[in-house]
């Protein structure tokens, strides 16, 4: 019992604070619209329906996703090409700073009225968050391949594509991945931030839209989604590295 | 005799992380014979490693010229085969996948007569059983048997062995260098090996090489008249250990100066 307890310590926390939050609100009598308390959130997220929560999360999600993807599919080749060449590294490298340093949150209302309303817009905003580790991580793995490696690779004369492909690229594995698993969050920030200045449904959308109206039960029970959707997507990029990869983690 | 592999006043000059140059080996002559075991013993910085390298084709000389089969090294050769200082196995392969990994990394294919020669390899080094594991299930001495394998998978004439077995411990060490004696034993080839091991030098070697450090240069060749086969007898004859004791003498007067 005692053992049990140590081993889920963390959610057993989780559910003491959901306790003393019920409690003190009721005995507080503090209003709905300040703080809700975790009974009326739940009520207020079922009377939403089923259908629309789907929506919501269904259109949150899609552009994460998307924007994920295109983030992945820019930055890995970005960062072979970036490892290939010194000079390109130099052009580069110091934009990728520069891009990273700009705030997102201020870029995103001149991203919209450029790329206009629609999936467009929103995907980009994504995208120019979850990149910039994506890329560094894979920099930084393709080029800590231990120098007997590359070595062995000269020595058989094998052309570049498969050097990259047989040694750097798996030898890059365990930094892509947790750039992987930083970056998903990223992307469902990403997903977030783009709805709060163009959309018309999601998560973020939704918050914003219920915020504005004081319907903080609801909104409290959209942000309950989000974190549960993000940690689901870390989980389920930390599980393909474990499944496909798991060679490449440390051993137990 | 023609030789193998000829080094005709090969200098190397190397730029340091602070921007001056460093001669990693001055006017080095070596000239190696065909199925000849030769080592090279110095201290660190003595340019054993780059003379290698120079071999392997992994390197150019600054001056001079590396010549194998009479032919000038403009880039590493099929008939070299390489061992590094740690086993140098891809994680994310078997063990006989990483032993056809020269096929796969070089032409991008592995047809049955390699599969056969890698089972052919592991049963050699007496690891048949293994085949199938990665190398993180392999003691160190098995992982570094495995790298041999590797680099005889193309029946190379000549093997380049940088410390091998520097990262083993004591009894795993000599146990190799027996094992290595039997293989090119088998199969001769000429054999250039570069340790820190005086002993592991007499035993296996028909020729040491003593380099000196700053600048690297060959500074004496030993011919070692011990008897072929060597075994664990060879250890105790009074003949190695009266050369052991002369050439540590010798690494040991010259690194003091």
């Amino acid at each position: 019992m005692k053992a049990l307890a140590y081993r889920h310590a963390s959610l057993l926390a989780f559910i003491v604070l959901l306790g003393l939050w019920e409690l003190a609100c009721r005995a507080l009598a503090v209003p709905e619209y300040i703080l809700p308390a975790p009974s009326v959130i739940a009520l207020a997220a079922g009377s939403l329906g089923l259908a629309r929560w789907a929506e919501h999360l269904w259109a949150t999600i899609e552009v994460a996703l998307l924007g994920y993807a295109l983030a992945l599919a820019l930055s890995i080749p970005l960062a072979v090409a970036i490892t290939r060449s010194a000079l390109l590294s130099r052009i580069v490298m110091p934009w990728l700073v520069v891009i990273q340093s700009t705030p997102i949150v201020a870029v995103a209302p001149i991203i919209v009225v450029t790329l206009g309303a629609g999936v467009l817009p929103r995907v980009a905003i994504t995208t120019l968050l979850a990149f910039f580790p994506l890329v560094v991580s894979t920099c930084l793995g393709l080029s800590s391949v231990p120098a007997e490696f590359i070595e062995l690779s000269r020595s058989l004369r094998a052309n570049t594509a498969r050097q990259y492909w047989q040694v750097r690229m798996p030898f890059a594995i365990p930094h892509v991945f947790s750039a992987m698993k930083v970056s998903v969050t990223l992307a469902v920030v990403g997903a977030v931030v783009a709805e709060f200045v163009a959309a018309e449904k999601g998560l973020g959308y939704l918050i914003l839209f219920t915020t504005s109206s004081f319907k903080v039960p609801v909104a409290f029970a959209a942000l309950a989604l989000l974190v549960l959707s993000s940690l689901t997507l870390y989980s389920l990029v930390q599980w393909v590295h474990q499944r496909f990869f798991g060679w490449s983690s440390p051993k137990a | 005799m023609p030789s193998v592999i000829d080094l005709n006043a090969v200098t190397q000059t190397f730029v340091s992380s602070d921007g001056s140059p460093v001669t990693a080996l001055q006017n080095v002559d070596l000239h190696l014979q065909r199925n000849e075991f030769v080592s090279l013993i110095g201290p660190s910085g003595c340019g054993k490693s780059t003379v290698l390298r120079l071999i392997a084709g992994l390197l150019r000389p600054s001056a001079g010229e590396v010549r194998i089969f009479d032919l000038p090294v403009t880039e590493p050769r099929d008939e070299i085969g390489m061992v590094f200082q740690k086993p140098t196995l891809l994680p994310w392969l078997s063990v006989v996948d990483n032993i056809t990994f020269p096929m796969r990394h070089k032409y991008g294919r592995v047809d049955a007569k390699d599969q056969a020669r890698a089972q052919s390899l592991l049963a050699m080094i007496g690891l048949q059983d293994f085949g199938h594991k990665r190398p993180h299930e392999l003691s160190g001495g098995m992982q570094q048997r495995v790298a041999i394998a590797r680099s005889l998978l193309h029946d190379p004439d000549i093997l380049l062995m940088d410390e091998p077995f520097s990262a083993l411990d004591a009894l795993t060490r000599d146990e190799m260098s027996f094992e290595l004696l039997r293989i090119c034993s088998e199969r001769p080839k000429t054999v250039v090996f570069v340790t820190h091991s005086i002993q592991e030098a007499l035993l296996l070697s028909d020729r040491i090489v003593v380099m000196s450090a700053r600048p690297g240069r060959v500074s004496q060749i030993i011919d070692v008249p011990l008897a072929h086969p060597r075994t664990l007898q060879t250890l105790t004859d009074p003949v190695f250990t009266r050369m052991a004791n002369e050439i540590r003498e010798q690494v040991f007067t010259r690194h003091a100066h």
